[in-house]
């Protein structure tokens, strides 16, 4: 008896470590930032929200991230597609380099777009004699941007382009559809659910994005200044409760994007 | 057509991910072997090396332990309320959503110097925020759904069955796990470790916060990088972002040749 009561208790112990770690790992934190930013009271949340400098943050990061998603959405389609679809010399090499934004730090990330096109390299020089600005300007931070979501939209169309079934093309082609009427008809359809998951995933990484837009960004208020990186600012610079009224922000923001993915991935099953 | 997409796919992957690849292994050597081994051998730089490998044994030795109870917990445990299951199991994913940077604000806030929680600590003398035990707060927040996201899906395809054959033929729980569970999800544990060690090899935005970024103290590799490019000093960030870039890339080649492993199982 004394030994069953010493095992129950060693599995309740146990079990509540668990959860507790859980608990206070996850769900205090981001508890603890919703109550941070609320705690002066919902005047003072707005008030923080209404400085030019922390809502033109959050504006820029909005804009900038659906122009990233925009360009991967398309990017990663047709590379999705060709990496199905056609044979040739280094697919499998190109196939595993996909995964490299994922792998490789961020930090890392930004060091390398800043090397490749900021001040004194071969294409920054070209572009400045071309009078254009890339490095520590808006471009910059869409292609950092763009670098550390790129994986996404591929992993996301490459499954479903592999299960799509060769007959159902082979039908349109037989029953005389055009190869661009039976790609938008056919192919397009069975694409969408990658493309609409992969981008939103590239989305939500996109505005939480901070190591690699840190380094090429120019971090000027207002027009290259990101959330992420006035969020770090104001915790420098000791304002913990300005930045969690903007982390509130896009963590809701990122939150309603992910239970949205979930909502397509059960809808998705279902059907 | 044909030839025209797959040359635009192979200008995409040179522009985007093999030019600043190769650039960044030019920059760091920009002043010779010399210059590089230089920058790796800085006090600072040994030391951002090794809080980075100190972080990353201890994250990843608490994640995966933790991470394989809880995917154990999720899948199998019959104590929890199906309902709370549900949502502890989509709350899992919210790290994802946070952003790093987000991740770390909300431990200066919990355990900072300013909180109630962070006094306490410091009161027995214990300093969590820009110190060490903080920077792993700070990754294992960052790392946690990757254990359980890849032990989940094994468990529920194996099923219960032959763990409850085990325990009905009288074996200790610990013995089924091992016996019997274990042979089978092994893979995927070791899949998950990769990917932990990886990202916590590369997290940069969560401890850069919690960590203050004292040099020689709390620096890590990543956040030495920030700090080299900050400072003007390209190549030595260079010399250091390519170290981490190898490993990052070895730990990738080990993944695919696990995922191979993982098929066959």
């Amino acid at each position: 008896m004394n030994s069953l009561l010493r095992h129950k208790g060693w599995t309740w112990g146990f079990r509540s470590t668990i959860l507790l770690y859980f608990v206070v790992l996850i769900v205090l934190p981001i508890l603890g930032v919703y109550y941070n930013s609320f705690s002066l009271g919902f005047g003072n949340f707005i008030e923080s929200i209404s400085d030019p400098i922390a809502w033109k943050s959050v504006l820029l990061t909005l804009k900038l991230a659906i122009i990233a998603t925009v360009i991967n959405v398309f990017l990663g389609t047709m590379i999705a597609w060709v990496l199905i679809r056609y044979k040739f010399p280094g697919k499998a090499l190109l196939n595993s380099l996909v995964d490299l934004p994922f792998a490789l730090p961020t930090a890392v990330g930004g060091l390398m777009i800043l090397l490749l096109l900021g001040p004194g390299s071969l294409i920054g020089g070209i572009v400045e004699a071309l009078g254009f600005e890339i490095v520590f300007h808006q471009p910059a931070i869409v292609i950092a941007m763009i670098f550390v979501t790129f994986p996404f939209v591929i992993r996301a169309v490459q499954p479903l382009l592999e299960e799509l079934d060769p007959s159902e093309e082979e039908a349109a082609y037989t029953m005389g559809a055009k190869g661009g009427r039976v790609f938008l008809r056919v192919i397009l359809p069975s694409m969408a659910p990658g493309m609409i998951g992969g981008g939103m995933l590239a989305f939500s990484r996109a505005l939480a994005e901070f190591g690699a837009v840190v380094l090429v960004a120019g971090n000027i208020p207002g027009r290259t200044l990101v959330s992420s990186v006035f969020i770090f600012g104001e915790v420098e610079s000791d304002n913990p409760v300005g930045a969690a009224a903007v982390s509130i922000i896009l963590l809701t923001l990122s939150f309603a994007i992910l239970w949205l993915i979930n909502m397509l991935q059960m809808r998705g099953r279902r059907s | 057509m044909r030839r025209l997409w797959i040359g635009i796919t192979y200008l995409v992957f040179f522009l985007l991910i093999i030019a600043p690849l190769g650039k960044m292994t030019t920059g760091a050597f920009s002043q010779g072997f010399d210059g590089f081994w230089a920058a790796l051998t800085r006090p600072e730089a040994q030391h951002a090396l090794l809080m980075t490998g100190l972080v990353v044994v201890v994250v990843t030795l608490l994640n995966t332990l933790f991470g394989v109870m809880m995917a154990l917990y999720l899948v199998r445990a019959n104590w929890i309320n199906r309902r709370l299951k549900g949502l502890l199991n989509s709350i899992v994913d919210l790290p994802y959503a946070v952003s790093p940077v987000i991740g770390g604000l909300m431990i200066v806030l919990l355990l900072g110097p300013d909180s109630a929680l962070g006094a306490i600590f410091e009161g027995i003398g214990l300093k969590i925020v820009y110190a060490f035990p903080g920077m792993v707060i700070a990754t294992l927040f960052v790392t946690f759904p990757l254990m359980v996201r890849e032990v989940m899906p094994v468990l529920q395809e194996i099923g219960s069955q032959q763990e409850e054959a085990a325990s009905t033929l009288g074996a200790r729980a610990w013995t089924t796990f091992w016996r019997v569970t274990w042979p089978s999800i092994r893979w995927a544990v070791m899949y998950g470790v990769i990917l932990t060690v990886a990202r916590s090899l590369g997290e940069f935005g969560a401890v850069l916060v919690v960590s203050g970024n004292i040099m020689n103290k709390t620096q890590t590799a990543t956040t030495l990088v920030y700090q080299d490019v900050e400072n003007f000093n390209v190549t030595a960030a260079g010399g250091v972002a390519l170290v981490l870039a190898a490993f990052s890339i070895g730990l990738l080649l080990l993944m695919e040749w696990t995922k191979r492993r993982k098929g066959v199982h």
